[in-house]
């Protein structure tokens, strides 16, 4: 029932990773199974229209509306759905908020899930044996390895996807960026301080 | 009973590194394994939870060894011949033939609606919420799959006859441990579970740290 096979039907495919690919494609293609139109559009989505701008755009919404931020945290799907952030790994959102008292932080230590319609594909570090090994045993000393020091009372709270909900990180707002618009907010809105594993921007001039 | 997927709070990793935001894909043949496994996808010939397990029963070797998208490859050509849908002849270099199911492949102009639609896990259920946020719980003692030896589950060994207390009730979702082995989708209520870092480590880092975990209510007793 679980298919261990000892004789792998991959094992037939060229060893060299992407020759092996290439015969995947080929196959697939002279049997009609794929389309490479399809994976030409599939790659230029997840290439130039999806990614972590996504989710800037909520996480500076929710810096400048507190009535939107109220719903993001109490719905995020609905609120994201709204604006257009909906799709294939992010079907059940869930946002928390860091702030001086907690430090979120997100990570699937048994693959690599992630809210693919805010933040894009996972960088190659979200998916390595490190981060999904590390990252619920010792975030403080993964934080180090990303120039983060977090502040001796501030609690750090993992969250480990291992169901089909996506987590979203709202970093702290800095200091010194009232009066912003959203999109100079945007700027300051980092990849990584979406999953965690750093902070916003400072503002420059900005004490931190 | 376990397997080398399930790595949550292993020694010996190394640093994690940094990479700057801009990096989406590292080589040409990733973008490709991406959409290739995106477009097989489409038929409909297995699900996520099917596809995870794919991955995770490669050879203990094999899953240590293979980069990422290696993995997703391998896992993939696994499927393709066990659904059928290409030959071990065919992957071995054989003149691959034109399949029945061509006509359904997915077309490049469905292409934004299908990744727009996404795949919902959250299903109908008669088994109704046993646990409230706030309420103490017990993770089963062995991360262990209950209906097949040696089967998928989304228990992490780490967390693993664990206690922790429920902060989030995210309604009734598929059961991966069920629906991987075409068991059906045996949907059932799913919590966040909180617990804290000396819950799970012999060393924690910090007396407040804590760790979050989606559970299904089969993984859970009162506690």
């Amino acid at each position: 029932m679980p298919h261990d096979d000892p004789d792998h039907p991959h094992s037939l495919l060229p060893p060299d990773p992407a020759l092996r690919v290439k015969a995947l494609e080929t196959i697939l293609t002279r049997k009609g199974l794929i389309d490479p139109a399809a994976l030409d559009v599939i790659i230029d989505t997840y290439e130039n229209k999806i990614g972590p701008r996504n989710g800037a755009h909520v996480v500076a919404r929710a810096w400048s509306d507190p009535a939107f931020k109220t719903a993001l945290l109490e719905d995020a799907t609905a609120v994201v759905s709204e604006m257009g952030y909906y799709g294939r790994q992010g079907e059940h959102m869930v946002a928390v908020e860091n702030t001086a008292d907690v430090h979120n932080m997100v990570v699937c230590t048994l693959c690599s899930c992630y809210p693919w319609p805010l933040l894009g594909i996972p960088p190659g570090w979200y998916k390595s044996d490190a981060y999904r090994a590390r990252a619920v045993r010792e975030p403080r000393a993964v934080l180090a390895d990303f120039g983060v020091t977090l502040p001796e009372d501030t609690a750090v709270r993992v969250w480990d996807s291992t169901a089909e909900v996506r987590y979203l990180v709202i970093p702290e707002r800095p200091a010194g960026s009232d009066g912003m618009d959203e999109a100079a907010l945007m700027d300051l809105v980092t990849r990584d301080s979406m999953i965690g594993t750093g902070l916003a921007l400072p503002v420059e001039g900005s004490a931190p | 009973m376990s397997r080398p997927h399930d790595m949550g709070g292993r020694y010996g990793d190394g640093p994690v590194v940094p990479e700057e935001e801009g990096t989406v894909f590292h080589a040409d043949w990733h973008k490709r394994a991406l959409a290739i496994t995106l477009a097989s996808a489409a038929h409909g010939a297995w699900n996520i939870d099917v596809s995870r397990h794919a991955r995770e029963r490669l050879a203990p070797m094999d899953y240590t060894r293979f980069s990422y998208y290696e993995k997703w490859m391998a896992g993939l050509a696994d499927l393709l011949v066990e659904a059928k849908l290409v030959s071990r002849e065919e992957l071995a270099g054989q003149a691959p033939t034109l399949s029945p199911s061509a006509d359904k492949r997915l077309k490049a102009d469905a292409v934004p609606a299908v990744l727009a639609a996404g795949g919902p896990a959250d299903r109908p259920s008669d088994i109704a919420p046993a646990f409230q946020p706030g309420d103490a719980v017990r993770t089963r003692r062995l991360a262990a799959n209950a209906l097949v030896d040696g089967g998928h589950t989304r228990l992490p060994r780490y967390a693993a006859g664990a206690t922790g207390r429920v902060v989030r009730y995210h309604g009734t979702h598929i059961l991966p441990d069920s629906s991987a082995h075409r068991l059906g989708d045996a949907a059932e209520p799913l919590y966040a579970v909180a617990f804290p870092a000396s819950e799970l480590w012999a060393h924690p880092e910090h007396p407040r740290d804590e760790v979050v975990l989606d559970l299904w209510q089969s993984y859970l007793a009162p506690a």
